[in-house]
C-alpha cells in the first residue's frame, strides 16, 4: 500500500523500476495493488454477477413457468428477445441514464435484461423438452398437473436450464466489464482506467483481465459441477 | 420531463450532425467487417472441415466457452500492449471475438448433419469434396448462418468499445461526454443500436434467403432446438 496522496492509479513515476519502465508483468505492482485495486473490482464484478443472475434468474424462471403453465408467448418471444439481445451494452447502459441515472442500479437493469432474455428461452426449451411418452406415463400413475410440473418436467429440464446459466453468468461477466464505461466499478474500470493513459500501463490491463477470464471460467466450471451433482445422468452434451 | 428532455436533445443531436454521425458510422462498419473477415476466413473452414472429420469437439466447444468468457474490453485492452494504439489491434480483437461463435457453429452445423444422408452419398460414391459441398454444407446452413448472425452483431455492438483504443467510429462520441454533452452520447448510442440491429435483420432475412426450400418448414435452429440422435 503506497502512503502516498492523490491519484494512486495509473502509478507511473512511482512505485519499482518494473512499473515505471512499464514491462511486461510487474509482480511488484499486482501485490501492492491488490488490497486498492485489483480485489475491491473483483468483489464489484462479483457482486454485480451475482445479483444481476439471481434476479434475472427468478424473474426469467416465474416468467417460463406461466408461459409453460397457459401456454403463451412461445413463438414471438424468441425473435423478440434476440432483437433485444442486440442492443450493444454499451449503448443500453447510456440509454437507461436518463431514467436512473449514473448509478448501480442502470447497471443491474441492463444486465438482468440481458439474463432474462438469454435465460427465458432456455427455461422454456427445456420445460418443453420432456418426451411425449415420459407426460403420458406420469399422467397415467395420476399426478395432477402441477406434480407433473415440478417432479417431472423440471428434473428433465434442469441441464437445459444450466446450459441457459452457464451462458448468463459467463456473459454476465463479461458484459460486466463495459459498465466500467459507466461507473468507476468491477473489473473492467482498472483496465479502462490503464487504457487511458498515455501509454497503457501493462500489467494493470493483464491483471484486471486475467480476474475477469478466471472469474467466468470458474463461474462456468462450477456450473458444470452443479449440474453433475443435481443430474448424475445428463449427458455433457448441452454445451 | 428529464428523461424526455434528453431523449429529445439525442433527436436534434441526431438531425443535426447526420454527416457526422454517417461517417463516424462507416468507420465502425469497416471496423467491423475487417474484424468479421479475418475470423470468417480463419474459423469458417477449420470447423466446416473439422466438423466433416466429426474431429476437434473439444476445440470448437472450448472455443464457445473461451470465446464467451473473453470480454471484449479485456481483448481490446491486451491486443492494444501488443500491436499498438488504433485500427489493427482493434480488428484484431474484435476478429478473435467473432472467431468463437463462428467456429462453433460451423463445427456443429456440419457434424450434426444427419448421418444417413452422408452415408447415402458416400455409397453414391462422391468423394470429400462433393459430400461437403453437395450434402452437408447445404443442410448446414441454417446452423452455419446463426453463428455468422451472431458473430457478426457482437463484432458490429462491440465496435464501439474500441474508442477507448482509438478505435473511431460511434464509440468515440459515446465515451466523449465532455465533448458532446449527453444529447451526443444518447444520440450515438441510439446510432449503435439501430446498426446492430439492422445488421441483425439482414443477416436474419439472409439467413431465411440461403436455407434450401425444403429445411425453410423447420424452426430456425437456436441452440437447443432439435433432438440428439442416439
Amino acid at each position: 500500500m503506497s502512503l502516498a496522496s492523490g491519484p494512486v492509479i495509473p502509478n507511473f513515476g512511482k512505485g519499482s523500476a518494473c512499473v515505471r519502465g512499464d514491462h511486461t508483468f510487474c509482480w511488484d505492482w499486482v501485490r501492492d495493488h491488490w488490497n486498492d485495486t485489483l480485489s475491491p473490482a473483483l468483489v464489484q464484478h462479483i457482486e454485480l454477477t451475482v445479483i444481476a443472475v439471481g434476479i434475472g434468474f427468478a424473474l426469467a424462471f416465474a416468467l417460463a413457468l406461466l408461459a409453460h403453465s397457459y401456454r403463451l408467448l412461445e413463438q414471438p418471444f424468441g425473435i423478440v428477445s434476440a432483437l433485444l439481445y442486440t442492443i450493444p451494452s454499451i449503448a443500453l447502459f447510456q440509454l437507461l441514464v436518463p431514467f436512473t441515472g449514473i448509478t448501480w442500479t442502470t447497471v443491474e437493469i441492463a444486465l438482468v435484461a440481458y439474463t432474462l432474455v438469454i435465460l427465458y428461452p432456455n427455461i422454456t426449451a427445456g420445460l418443453r423438452s420432456t418426451s411425449p411418452e415420459v407426460l403420458e406415463a406420469a399422467r397415467g400413475m395420476g399426478l395432477t398437473r402441477q406434480q407433473v410440473l415440478w417432479r417431472v418436467e423440471l428434473p428433465l429440464a434442469v441441464p437445459a436450464i444450466i446450459a441457459g446459466l452457464r451462458i448468463a453468468v459467463v456473459s454476465t461477466i463479461s458484459i460486466g466489464t463495459i459498465a466500467a464505461f459507466l461507473l468507476p466499478k468491477g473489473l473492467g474500470y482498472p483496465i479502462f482506467v490503464a487504457l487511458g493513459n498515455p501509454t497503457p500501463f501493462k500489467t494493470e490491463i493483464y491483471s484486471a483481465g486475467a480476474l475477469a477470464i478466471g472469474l467466468a471460467l470458474v463461474c462456468d466450471a462450477l456450473l458444470v459441477l452443479l449440474r453433475r451433482l443435481l443430474v448424475p445422468w445428463a449427458r455433457l452434451r448441452f454445451a | 420531463m428529464i428523461v424526455a428532455g434528453a431523449f429529445t436533445g439525442a433527436f436534434h443531436f441526431i438531425v443535426h450532425n447526420p454527416h457526422f454521425l454517417a461517417s463516424k458510422t462507416l468507420d465502425q462498419i469497416e471496423l467491423s467487417a475487417a474484424a468479421l473477415g479475418i475470423a470468417l476466413v480463419v474459423a469458417l473452414p477449420l470447423g466446416v472441415v473439422l466438423g466433416h472429420f466429426h474431429r476437434g469437439a473439444t476445440i470448437a466447444i472450448g472455443a464457445s466457452i473461451l470465446g464467451r468468457a473473453l470480454p471484449s474490453l479485456v481483448l481490446i485492452g491486451i491486443f492494444l500492449t501488443v500491436l499498438g494504439i488504433g485500427f489493427r489491434n482493434n480488428t484484431v480483437a474484435l476478429a478473435v471475438l467473432a472467431t468463437g461463435p463462428i467456429l462453433t457453429n460451423s463445427y456443429e452445423s456440419v457434424d450434426r448433419v444427419d448421418r444417413d444422408a452422408v452415408d447415402a452419398a458416400i455409397g453414391l460414391g462422391m468423394t470429400h469434396v462433393q459430400i461437403l459441398r453437395r450434402i452437408e454444407l447445404p443442410l448446414a446452413l441454417p446452423l452455419l448462418f446463426t453463428g455468422l448472425r451472431v458473430a457478426a452483431v457482437t463484432v458490429v455492438a462491440t465496435a464501439p468499445v474500441a474508442a477507448v483504443a482509438g478505435g473511431g467510429g460511434l464509440g468515440d462520441i459515446i465515451v466523449n461526454q465532455a465533448s458532446y454533452g449527453l444529447s451526443g452520447v444518447l444520440g450515438a448510442s441510439f446510432c449503435v443500436m439501430a446498426l446492430s440491429a439492422a445488421v441483425f435483420l439482414a443477416l436474419f432475412g439472409l439467413q431465411i434467403a440461403v436455407t434450401p426450400r425444403a429445411l425453410r418448414a423447420t424452426k430456425v435452429p437456436g441452440n437447443l432446438s432439435g433432438k440428439e440422435p442416439a
